[in-house]
């Protein structure tokens, strides 16, 4: 799709604005030329107008992708889930049976505790954030193309390349963390094991430091590696379909989607295993 | 402005080399003892392949997000 008349700075550029909900302040001058009276909530038609919405914005296709990706996870497995068979089974029951199998698999042989919560947890962060990154391997053009001849100006396919939704992720699974710590080691225990920990005891604020460093690391970077790699992932795919004409693409898209496909597992994967782990850690 | 322009392709540069530089020590201390592992007790190769999965996954992750920040600057700053 990339025109003469745009720059592949400027396709790459509008790739990777999201498409924001938000609120513009009265008077402001908006991208086609016209005024706003009073301040309104609107979506954004230019990237300036997206980042003037300040924090309070929200992006829509990233809400809606990873919700709709999640009721399609959800309503699958529970269908799979109500037909499922002694007998000879499907292709689609056994999709869901190894996935099942392969998840629990993982958190037998990493968590040793009793916990209602981990499997189901487990598994919804496999199979949501493997959903929400395979929209990775949809054309980078396909879905905010056919968006825009309805109108939509900006369109993020990939719910993963947006570190809001990675962090709201990670945040949960933090908050998992803390609640276990808190009920199973006690919230005094808890707190002994930051403070008095790598170091004597009246060395405290430094240990209290360097744990609480370890302790805030785990969301972040859970987050940003996944965010990162996902996003590095869509980069490439936009580079290639900005500077490439377009029946060469192919030479280079085909290769990176193989290699990708890799990432997309595995980070999903290790999304998963180290919030067993992490949680593990906090059962102990 | 070309200077600006410059510094920024040198650090897209500096970015992904040293980033680089770093997963490939680090996949490659981590593919060798795999091997030695693997050849010393094959019967553990499949706990190992995904031990080593997790790792390189780990590994991996610095240097795609130097990547992915070199490239943002590169282009679309």
């Amino acid at each position: 799709m990339a025109t003469n008349a745009q720059t592949a700075g400027d396709y790459i550029r509008h790739h990777l604005v999201n498409l924001t909900y938000g609120k513009l302040p009265a008077d402001y001058t908006r991208a086609d030329g016209s005024v706003l009276a009073e301040e309104q909530w609107v979506f954004a038609t230019s990237a300036r107008e997206a980042s003037d919405m300040g924090f309070m914005a929200l992006h829509i296709d990233t809400l809606g992708f990873s919700f709709l990706l999640g009721v399609l996870f959800l309503g699958f497995f529970w269908v799979m889930g109500r037909r499922a068979t002694a007998g000879e089974p499907t292709l689609m029951q056994n999709i869901v049976e190894a996935t099942v199998e392969f998840v629990e698999d993982n958190i037998k042989t990493t968590f040793a505790h009793p916990n209602a919560l981990i499997a189901p947890l487990s598994l919804t962060l496999f199979v949501w954030i493997l959903l929400m990154n395979l929209m990775d391997l949809v054309p980078v053009d396909w879905l905010p193309w056919t968006a825009q001849q309805f109108g939509v100006h900006y369109l993020k396919v990939v719910p993963t390349t947006d570190v809001n939704n990675t962090l709201g992720l990670s945040v949960t699974v933090f908050a998992l963390i803390i609640y276990y710590n808190m009920r199973i080691k006690g919230t005094r225990k808890f707190f002994a094991e930051l403070a008095f920990h790598p170091f004597p005891k009246y060395l405290f604020p430094v240990n209290l430091f360097l744990e609480g460093i370890n302790l805030f690391a785990k969301p972040v970077s859970l987050a940003l590696r996944l965010f990162g790699n996902l996003y590095a992932g869509e980069m490439v795919f936009i580079l290639i379909a900005a500077l490439i004409p377009f029946w060469l693409q192919w030479t280079l898209s085909l290769p990176w989607a193989i290699f990708h496909i890799l990432i997309i597992v595995l980070q999903a994967f290790i999304f998963m295993i180290l919030s067993i782990v992490y949680l593990g850690q906090a059962h102990k | 402005m070309i200077e600006t322009q410059a510094m920024i392709y040198l650090a897209g540069a500096i970015l992904m080399g040293l980033g680089a530089i770093g997963a490939g020590v680090g996949v490659g201390v981590l593919g060798s003892k795999f091997i030695e592992g693997a050849a010393r007790q094959p019967e553990l190769i499949p706990l190992l392949r995904t031990q080593f999965f997790i790792i390189m996954g780990l590994v991996d992750a610095v240097p795609i997000i130097a990547l992915a920040i070199a490239l943002y600057l590169i282009f679309a700053v």
